[in-house]
């Protein structure tokens, strides 16, 4: 991209060349990358303890440790705008000289997904480096007497309550796996997190609810193993081929398209399913990815997805691994393309349809 | 269960745990008294460390610090007139007069010791509740959060002083202003401007340093003494520890709301304050010194806040919900080191232990830093008895700085202009700037249950037994402090009113009365503004700011009206509707405005780091007419400051143009 404005014109005569020689390693490194003595900022457009930012402060010493030249890897939060100012802010500020890096979430996603014209970044111009797949698990009340996903049919007459944190949100996925499902749910706004939508379920208020799978585990399970609870389905991970597959954390449990077929005898399809997909794939099965700015060069790129790599590799990662990235496969090296495509990208007709969906049904103003 | 309480006592009492819980200590106390920063800054600070630790330690520290800091940040509330944090707000209110009064070591130990006592009931509470918490907070549902949040409103026939209309109308104002954002419920954008900055709503640490901060600032600077108008420190500490004393059953009373408020999950800890200390106002006989200097205006939120932050830790971890931006932290911290909250922590066969290990480290956490504080206090007490011009910059440094923290963006400190100028008129006018407070905290409580109650109830939801019981007492509260007015009235009503109106007449009874016919007029324009934005929104997003709008609305014409009479000379009118505290001095509060939107708006041109040393030097000579000497050692002394402090959190100071076009070719801490 050769476009000379005068922003970029001013700029670079006044930088000039001792300015670019002072700060960090050259653009296009001549020999083998190494970022000895540097500093990386990892951007996070969140605020500090966020779900992402803990994802990217548990990553951050492993990077650092397999990074040629053990660059010192630093945490910059930069939150505001529900994620889209920071993002924004770094496409127009981060160089491409390796010692920045974006990480994101869903919330992140989503906007740039439904085509919000504040979104600035272009996920299709960064570079991935990392993407980490999450999970969760969809339950019911067991007072309903559904026991598996093949009875679902009973209760498609009863107005089922679901507290979510926003039509627009992570929550856009239950919703259109709701819809695709032909579940009649009432969807109660304004929840302030996962957690909150787990009380007003425990409470009885809501009727059907999800939780990202270490919170299954701790909070939910009890609950099902007191008898309150019964799992239906797992939203499900998708393999190298971009198919879903079961979720290694619940090998048991059927994944939402098994769930279908369970209740309706027929595989999913349609600008509905095809909406569904594209929003799991970003909100789920490539959750957070973490990339590098426009232009960095090949070789910057490379041995970034080698360190990380590596870093997923490292047996002390993976003794201490825990909650925090589950028992999910980390995207790394040269899979990483096809998985991170299916996060950020959706088919033109599928994201019209939501839009249109979200404006009749839920009065969203795009 | 007592054996895992000692067992968790014996665990704590190893060396190391001991040694990392007063690391978590004095980072606690450092951050609390530095009036910018707080939990939030705090535990970012430790949260890198965290990574690998043994959880015992871990956790002994990560406690220390939030133990400490309710007490800590007491001192730039009572000091500077500076809410320490989001939690401390009420106590600027007579904590800041009584250190104008001289009185700033009385009302420090009164708050040290009410902080210390209510510090050890929180753990108390929490070593109690912890084990039947679970049903408790699951019997609090949105209709009963809704009940409680109009509780929380109906305190402002409490906090509006003697004019009901003008605190209605605050309240309003402040409901408004926090319809600002992102809404709850279809999640369109009310009064946004179609600014990113504007989408997740007015930060309330803006809020806070905006409407009490600033205020202050100008009005120090204006009376050009220093803080303690006597110059000295006046009255020491075995007089506030025997206020505490004195009150200890009203201390006992702020502990056991501040606790409550805290475990229950959705109101927040800068509920707990204005509740307390509206609780304070309502059940004292003699409130004529609230807001000029009551001790039992610090006694009661300080208390409050700080058995707060024990009950906060509750939901954080029976159900991995956090009270406050730094329970968020902890509980990120937690998941680091491999904890996940869960109904496990109340359970004596699994994690229960760890639970006391945050009980007892609360508590001895919260003797160590109060202990540390009482030692502290006295130099820093002497802050008040400096010069303020040679103060004021550090003052104005401190705000912005403050501000900044919100959302790290340059758009807080316009937000903070903004708000800070609506501060200035709403102490001059005599709006009750509580009532304001206890609106803005409400907003998105008040609607969001409101809705969520609807939905999950339907229009029934007061029925609910314990909603019956939040509304009796809602009633019984209003009744309660409408009753107490009464005999005071028929004492001698006549001698009293002359009393009012020769001391009013004297100071805040303005000839010229368009200026308040002004002000008025825009708060009608804003409620107006909101109005019209809401309509434009759908249906579930468009209730809560037109009701509001109409409230404010009619209370502002109640307002109005009277002031117009008197400004086209029809009636003369009483105290509380023509109040301004400038009706007899000279409006010179101007300059000193000048010098704050010089400040910010240079920030927006040359960045924060040039603006910052262009201002202290400005100010320091012209303002203050310090010598060179002493003007540059200042200086050097602020720059100092910030670089330490952004180069510990790890962040970049607020950017103008010139970090806009020559980013590449800066480097920190110009960029």
């Amino acid at each position: 991209m050769i476009k000379l404005s005068r922003r970029n014109f001013i700029t670079a005569a006044a930088s000039g060349l001792a300015a670019s020689a002072l700060l960090g390693p050259k653009a296009l490194a001549q020999g083998p990358v190494d970022f000895a003595g540097q500093t990386i900022e990892w951007w996070m457009p969140f605020a500090e303890g966020g779900g992402s930012d803990v994802w990217a402060r548990f990553f951050a010493p492993f990077l650092s440790k397999h990074l040629p030249g053990q660059p010192n890897v630093v945490i910059r939060n930069v939150p505001g705008g529900g994620s889209i100012t920071g993002a924004n802010e770094f496409v127009a500020r981060a160089r491409p000289d390796g010692l920045s890096l974006l990480g994101t979430s869903a919330s992140t996603q989503f906007p740039f997904l439904l085509g919000d014209p504040r979104v600035r970044y272009d996920y299709a111009k960064l570079a991935p480096v990392l993407v980490s797949p999450t999970g969760g698990v969809v339950y019911l009340p067991a007072r309903f007497g559904v026991t598996s996903p093949a009875e679902l049919g009973k209760i498609t007459g009863e107005e089922l309550v679901y507290g979510s944190q926003g039509a627009t949100s992570l929550d856009l996925v239950p919703l259109l796996a709701f819809r695709v499902l032909g579940l009649n749910v009432r969807h109660v706004f304004g929840m302030t997190g996962r957690s909150d939508g787990r009380l007003a379920f425990e409470r009885g208020e809501a009727t059907i609810d999800y939780q990202t799978s270490s919170a299954y585990l701790t909070n939910v399970l009890p609950l099902v193993e007191q008898g309150d609870a019964v799992p239906m389905f797992s939203w499900g991970v998708l393999d190298a081929n971009g198919t879903v597959q079961r979720d290694p954390t619940f090998p048991d449990l059927p994944h939402f398209v098994e769930a279908y077929e369970m209740m309706h005898g027929s595989a999913p399809s349609g600008v509905e399913f095809d909406a569904y997909m594209a929003f799991f794939g970003s909100g789920f099965a490539a959750q957070k990815p973490a990339m590098l700015p426009e232009g960095t060069p090949e070789d910057i790129v490379f041995t970034y997805r080698k360190a990380f790599e590596d870093a997923v590799n490292d047996q002390e990662l993976q003794a201490i691994k825990g909650d925090i990235l589950g028992d999910y496969v980390q995207a790394v090296g040269p899979d990483i393309e096809k998985l991170y495509a299916v996060a950020t990208s959706v088919e033109p007709a599928a994201r019209d349809w939501v839009r249109e969906m979200l404006t009749t049904d839920y009065q969203v103003q795009f | 269960m007592i054996d895992v309480l000692l067992h968790a006592l014996q665990n704590l009492f190893t060396l190391t745990n001991l040694g990392f819980m007063l690391v978590g200590v004095t980072v606690g106390l450092v951050v609390g008294i530095l009036p910018a920063l707080g939990g939030i800054a705090g535990m970012s600070l430790l949260l890198p460390f965290v990574y690998g630790m043994e959880p015992t330690s871990a956790v002994a520290m990560m406690v220390g610090l939030l133990a400490v800091i309710p007490t800590s940040d007491t001192f730039s509330s009572i000091l500077m007139g500076i809410p320490g944090s989001a939690a401390s707000q009420a106590t600027v209110l007579d904590g800041f007069p009584l250190a104008r009064k001289g009185e700033a070591a009385r009302a420090l130990s009164a708050s040290f010791s009410a902080s210390l006592v209510a510090g050890l009931f929180g753990a108390l509470c929490l070593t109690g509740i912890v084990i039947v918490a679970r049903p408790l907070i699951l019997s609090f549902s949105s209709a009963e959060l809704f009940m409680l949040a109009l509780f929380g409103l109906s305190m402002v026939g409490v906090l509006a002083g003697n004019n009901l209309a003008k605190g209605v109308a605050a309240c309003a104002l402040g409901l408004a202003v926090g319809c600002i954002g992102t809404a709850p419920a279809a999640g369109g954008e009310r009064m946004s401007f179609g600014s990113l900055y504007m989408m997740s709503g007015i930060e309330i640490t803006i809020i806070g340093l905006g409407i009490f901060a600033l205020p202050e600032v100008i009005d120090l600077l204006r009376s050009n003494a220093s803080i303690s108008s006597t110059g000295k420190l006046g009255k020491g500490w075995l007089d506030g520890l025997k206020d505490t004393w004195t009150h200890r059953f009203l201390m006992l009373r702020t502990s056991g709301i501040g606790a409550m408020i805290g475990l229950i999950p959705g109101l927040g800890g800068s509920v707990s304050d204005w509740i307390s200390y509206a609780h304070t106002v309502q059940t004292s006989k003699d409130k004529s010194q609230f807001g000029k200097g009551d001790i039992r205006g610090v006694i009661g939120p300080e208390a409050a806040n700080n058995s707060c932050a024990g009950g906060n830790l509750i939901p954080t971890l029976l159900f991995g919900i956090p009270g406050s931006g730094s329970m968020a932290i902890f509980l990120a911290a937690m998941i680091l080191i491999g904890l996940q909250p869960g109904p496990a922590m109340a359970d004596p066969n699994r994690d229960l232990d760890l639970t006391y290990t945050v009980v007892w480290t609360l508590a001895i956490a919260n003797v160590v830093g109060t202990a540390a504080c009482i030692l502290l206090s006295p130099s820093i007490a002497r802050l008040t008895t400096i010069r303020f011009v040679l103060f004021a910059p550090f003052m104005i440094l401190i705000v912005t700085f403050g501000a900044y923290q919100a959302t790290r963006s340059f758009e807080d400190l316009i937000a903070l202009l903004v708000v800070g100028l609506l501060g200035i008129f709403l102490k001059r006018f005599g709006w009750p700037r509580p009532a304001f407070l206890i609106g803005f905290v409400l907003a998105g409580q008040v609607e969001t249950y409101f809705y969520q109650a609807v939905q999950f109830y339907g229009f029934a939801f007061p029925l609910r037994p314990v909603a019956i019981v939040i509304a009796v007492l809602t009633v019984v509260s209003v009744w309660f402090s409408t009753r107490k007015r009464k005999p005071t009235e028929p004492l001698d009503p006549a001698i009293e009113a002359l009393d009012e109106l020769e001391e009013e007449s004297k100071s805040v009874v303005a000839s010229n009365i368009w200026p308040q016919v002004i002000f008025t007029g825009l708060t009608l324009g804003w409620f107006a503004f909101a109005i019209i934005d809401g309509s434009s929104k759908s249906f579930l997003d468009k209730v809560f700011p037109i009701t509001v709008g109409l409230i404010g609305v009619g209370a502002s014409l109640l307002v109005l009206w009277p002031q117009l009479m008197a400004a086209t000379g029809r009636r003369k009118i009483g105290g509380s509707f023509n109040f301004d505290l400038d009706a007899n001095r000279a409006a010179d509060f101007w300059p000193y405005v000048a010098w704050i939107v010089g400040f910010i708006l240079a920030t927006g041109v040359v960045g924060f780091f040039l603006a910052l040393v262009g201002f202290f030097i400005g100010f320091l000579r012209l303002v203050a007419k310090a010598g060179w000497l002493q003007t540059l050692a200042l200086t050097v002394g602020a720059v100092a400051l910030i670089l330490v402090l952004t180069s510990i959190l790890r962040m970049n100071l607020p950017g103008g143009l010139l970090q806009h076009y020559f980013y590449d070719a800066l480097v920190w801490p110009l960029r």
